[in-house]
């Protein structure tokens, strides 16, 4: 049984419709990517599969039960957690402060204390700067934090917004070898990616969205294959 | 007697109790951007509940602290009530209208209240009961009563507790999140609703106790005594760099100060040709000089630096 479901999905802005009507579903364990041009409707997807927005119509099952139309802060609880585009790090509260924000809903002390060592062993430039606030950190040290405080949700489901974007290609590759370790861990997770090369070569399988839909869903190597997918996205 | 010295204790008194209103306007403004202008009216509140306690306790032969504590124990959930109140129905519906539309009804919740607050108190003045034997102090050549050291220390004692709330627990974080982006912070599991609701009340609760202090400290209290005093309270947040509650509390004690200087040496200033009722002059003498020249305040960020 797939762990997330989404059928018919549609969201809206005002009049206008982003995502016509999706297809997807991720199994336990899979890496899973979305990708597609500027505007193919990756990000609103993802954010109401987060709960950051409400779909207009269809249905998204998490875990057998329907989880449409329900917010943010009840989805983490259910163990869906977003790293969203742009990071969202919170530039005024402190490293520290933002990582245990991620286990807000947590209630186990002990189990948060190691899940922020284990945080701290995966990305020790964020031990080092644990007091300092979150805005004075490089780009690639927010995308760290902005991961390592959807880990600390203990997510079961981890949906990550291009987690590449505006990063110099050696972050992005540490970034990518990060998502394979999650993964790896036994996380799942959906991924949007600009960089459908890299997405690819990472995931089990991949989606690609034009215009609100999807057109092609496929294993990832297949992709990787495909000569419409090798001409539109991968440069040839 | 040192007038110097005197107005500066006089300002601090009046400082505090500005500080205490203004951390109400400056916590919903971080996380709403809204301006509550019926907060002052909650402070109103406040010392309207406290007396009316205290007034049906003065019978009775408890010791006059204890009936002014009672007073004030039942002015802080009154107000906590009444601050969650306006959040809900007045401005949680209009969360995503235009935020003038926000503005104009925190203008007519402030004129309900003080309406509803003369139905039900009258329009005379409502005397503070002399419960609180005055004791005198000298100090440095000026005078300061029990009330005054008690008002700066209570205040004190409120806004460590508050700064430490905001800034040491994980309740405080959450609130700070959300008055950054509240959409990431519901990825953390934070229902902004519930913080939202959680400042309306603490800033409610700090109200009260101010409203029961000016009471306490002018010897009275008056449906109307919400307005001005909530103007001055903006002011100071205004001036402290609003959304910033260290700004607030600094904004408040600086007010107080400059207003009550101001009030002791207006007459030398001018002459004689104008006297110390001018002093509400003062107030908005600074929010017009800060507006022009500081919008952001003293501690406030740069309004283009705000995400």
């Amino acid at each position: 049984m797939s762990m997330l479901e989404a059928r018919g999905l549609e969201v809206s802005y005002g009049q206008i419709k982003a995502v016509k009507g999706i297809d997807l579903n991720v199994n336990p364990g899979e890496l899973v990517c979305l990708i597609g041009a500027n505007g193919a409707g990756k990000t609103t997807t993802l954010k109401s599969l987060a709960g950051m927005l409400a779909p207009s119509a269809g249905d998204i099952h998490f875990e057998g039960k329907s989880i449409s139309g329900r917010a943010s802060h009840d989805l983490v609880r259910r163990g869906i957690a977003l790293v969203p585009e742009g990071r969202g790090i919170f530039g005024r509260l402190t490293v520290e402060e933002n990582l245990r924000l991620g286990a807000y809903a947590r209630k186990d002390t002990t189990g948060i204390r190691q899940d922020m060592d284990r945080a701290y062993d995966l990305f020790p430039r964020l031990a080092e700067r644990r007091r300092q606030s979150a805005g004075t950190l490089s780009g690639g040290e927010q995308q760290m934090l902005a991961i390592g405080r959807a880990l600390l949700s203990r997510p079961r489901l981890l949906l990550l917004d291009e987690p590449s974007m505006g990063l110099a290609p050696i972050l992005v590759q540490k970034i990518f070898e990060i998502i394979r370790r999650i993964s790896a861990e036994g996380v799942t997770l959906l991924l949007v990616e600009q960089n459908a090369k890299l997405a690819l070569e990472v995931s089990h399988r991949g989606y690609v969205l034009e215009s609100g839909r999807v057109t092609l869903a496929d294993e990832a190597r297949a992709l990787l294959a495909n000569p419409r997918v090798r001409q539109a996205y991968l440069g040839g | 007697m040192d007038i110097f010295t005197q107005q500066i204790i006089n300002g601090l008194v009046l400082g505090s109790i500005y500080a205490l209103v203004a951390l109400g306007y400056t916590m919903v403004y971080g996380i709403l951007e809204l301006i509550n202008f019926a907060h002052g009216e909650v402070t109103m509140f406040g010392a309207m509940i406290a007396l009316a306690v205290m007034g049906a306790l003065l019978g009775t032969d408890l010791p006059g602290i204890l009936i002014v504590l009672m007073g004030l124990a039942v002015a802080i959930p009154g107000c906590m009530a009444l601050g969650f109140a306006i959040e809900r129905v007045a401005y949680r519906p209009l969360r995503r209208a235009p935020r003038l539309a926000a503005l104009i009804t925190a203008i007519g919740v402030s004129i309900v209240l003080q309406n509803v607050a003369m139905l039900i108190w009258g329009k005379q003045y409502i005397s503070f009961p002399p419960l609180l034997p005055v004791v005198r102090y000298e100090i440095l050549g000026a005078t300061i009563t029990n009330l005054q050291i008690l008002i700066i220390v209570l205040s004190c004692l409120l806004m460590a507790g508050l700064l430490w709330l905001v800034t040491r627990t994980k309740l405080g974080a959450a609130m700070r999140a959300t008055a950054q982006a509240p959409d990431v912070a519901g990825l953390m599991g934070i229902n902004a609703n519930t913080i939202i609701s959680i400042t309306f009340i603490l800033g409610a609760a700090l109200a009260a106790v101010a409203g029961v202090m000016v009471a306490a400290y002018y010897g009275l209290a008056h449906y109307h005594m919400g307005f001005l005093l909530g103007l001055k309270a903006f002011t100071a947040a205004v001036l402290g760099g609003i959304g910033n509650i260290a700004g607030a509390m600094l904004g408040g004690l600086l007010l107080g100060i400059i207003e009550s200087l101001g009030a002791g040496y207006i007459g030398d200033l001018s002459f004689g040709f104008l006297g110390s009722h001018y002093q509400d002059v003062f107030a908005f003498f600074v929010l017009i000089l800060v507006l022009v020249f500081q919008p952001s305040g003293l501690l406030g960020e740069r309004v283009a630096e705000r995400a």
